[in-house]
């Protein structure tokens, strides 16, 4: 887990459920000890600017694009990607999407949806959306895991996944699972 | 059209909606900003979210009178300038400003005693608000009052304005200690417990069995410098307002005279402000690792922090925290 900023205690307790040992990331140090990394929810303008000034976005990269699994939700997903279209902001460039922020809208526009997600079976997700992104491209070698409102909120390429929504506030456990099943134990080729 | 469409097929306004965007904002630090220039000051520095205001609380305090919900196209140009979340105050059970601000669209209204109250009894129902609100305690029992108005978030109130973190830390400490001990009483005492908090009994029931508050906790009210942060972190806060610490401590003084612009706002170094607030910003992630504190500290090069109010010279009448129970 990043423990720079945002909902780090929500997705270490859903990790303990699904079976993996959740740690905090602050330090390059404490990266090189874990076999995934989460970026939680919270603000990418933030956390982008707090990687850079303690030294974390280089290792971040390094480290993903030699195979660690990656999965970014809300703003991890923003922080992932490979371009914010819109306005200016710096990203990390390890999944090729690009995304747009607040893309239903502010705060009064969030909302609690019942999503598709065939991948997970045929219940819906309880999907929470926070101000939240979407997918506006993905390249060729991106897959598009689910849409909502036309565009991706689940996408996947090689051993980086990145959520729209927020798993960590619902008690379902399918997408914690589902990281660690595909990208963690699976072990894939970095993208 | 697509976010009326994601109001149609999903559902707005939830508590876990409004509840989750506080989760979101965790460690970090929100920051009182005056003027859109301010709010890209605080984005710049690693801000999570600011708040919008007409005058920051030490100058509130000093001006007197009756302080109100801030100029709305001021807000909107807060709004229009930063890419984080922007929060505005009303007054408590002013309702009617909640309206305006939520349809304005700001993503946090703070039902907030640094403002004059409007009403000396309620606060203002905030369930039926698809916006979250924040609100100030000092106890538990406070704290557990306003999430059954419906408040997101809680912060301790401390003394907004004062420079003195006293308040701050009697707040934090009281509903820490309240919320341990209710982890530890036998069942039976609850309803008893419930009556002495003056909160309703499921939320006592729910803290006792969780150990904690049912929303985040954030500290507000005296925070001044980055050491005062990580004091605060460490004693249970999970974020950080800093209201008047960062611009009073880089407002311009000429002559001990505090410089205003033409619009009447307080002119304030830009660059000062911005080494405070990332200072405050560095403390607060690194609130655990005292050398990190140190770095923050050494990084002020010598800035003084806004001068403090010892609260013991303060008249109850001139106290915010008392506003609202």
């Amino acid at each position: 887990m990043l423990g720079v900023q945002g909902d780090v205690a929500e997705h270490l307790s859903a990790l303990a459920d699904s079976g993996a040992c959740g740690l905090t990331v602050k330090t390059p140090a404490q990266l090189a000890a874990v076999d995934g990394l989460i970026i939680p929810g919270g603000e990418s303008t933030t956390v982008i600017r707090l990687l850079e000034r303690f030294g974390l976005d280089e290792p971040i990269v390094a480290a993903v694009r030699a195979g660690l699994p990656l999965w970014g939700t809300c703003m991890g997903l923003i922080v992932a990607a490979r371009e914010v279209v819109g306005v200016e902001q710096r990203t990390l460039g390890l999944i090729d999407v690009s995304v747009r922020r607040n893309a239903f809208g502010r705060q009064t526009a969030s909302a609690e949806v019942p999503l598709e997600i065939p991948a997970l079976g045929s219940e819906p997700f309880p999907a929470v959306f926070i101000r939240a992104p979407w997918v506006e491209r993905a390249g060729a070698g991106v897959e598009i895991v689910a849409t909502y409102a036309g565009h991706g909120v689940f996408v996947r390429q090689g051993n980086v996944m990145g959520t729209s929504f927020h798993p960590e506030l619902t008690g379902d456990r399918r997408v914690h699972a589902y990281f660690v099943r595909e990208l963690v134990e699976g072990k894939p080729a970095a993208a | 059209m697509q976010g009326r469409k994601m109001a149609n097929e999903g559902q707005t306004g939830t508590v876990k909606v409004k509840r989750g965007l506080a989760q979101m904002l965790k460690g970090g630090v929100i920051m009182d900003v005056v003027t859109p220039e301010q709010a890209v000051v605080a984005q710049e520095a690693g801000a999570v979210a600011v708040m919008a205001l007409e005058r920051i609380p030490a100058d509130i305090r000093a001006a007197g009178g009756v302080a109100r919900m801030s100029d709305l196209s001021l807000v909107q140009r807060i709004m229009d300038a930063v890419t984080i979340p922007v929060m505005a105050k009303a007054r408590i059970g002013h309702f009617a400003e909640a309206q305006c601000l939520q349809a304005l669209g700001v993503d946090f209204i703070d039902e907030s005693e640094v403002l004059t109250p409007a009403d000396d009894k309620y606060h203002c129902d905030k369930e039926p608000f698809t916006v979250p609100f924040v609100c100030g305690a000092r106890d538990l029992g406070e704290a557990l009052r306003r999430i059954a108005e419906g408040a997101a978030m809680i912060r301790s109130k401390g003394e907004a304005g004062s420079g003195n973190i006293v308040e701050a830390v009697r707040h934090m400490r009281a509903i820490r200690d309240a919320i341990a001990e209710l982890t530890v009483v036998p069942k039976e005492e609850l309803v008893v417990r419930a009556r002495d908090l003056g909160a309703p009994l499921e939320l006592v029931k729910d803290v006792a069995a969780n150990g904690k508050l049912p929303v985040v906790l954030f500290c507000a009210g005296g925070v001044s410098t980055p050491a005062d942060a990580a004091l605060m972190m460490q004693l249970g806060a999970e974020g950080i307002f800093v209201g008047s610490g960062i611009f009073k401590a880089a407002a311009i003084v000429e002559n001990g005279v505090a410089q205003y612009d033409e619009n009447g706002f307080p002119r304030v170094d830009p660059e000062l402000a911005l080494r405070y607030a990332k200072a405050i910003v560095a403390a607060t992630l690194h609130f655990n690792d005292p050398q990190a504190v140190v770095e923050a500290h050494k990084s002020l090069g010598g800035a003084r922090a806004m001068s403090g109010i010892d609260l013991r010279s303060l008249p109850e009448s001139a106290m915010l925290s008392v506003r609202g129970n």
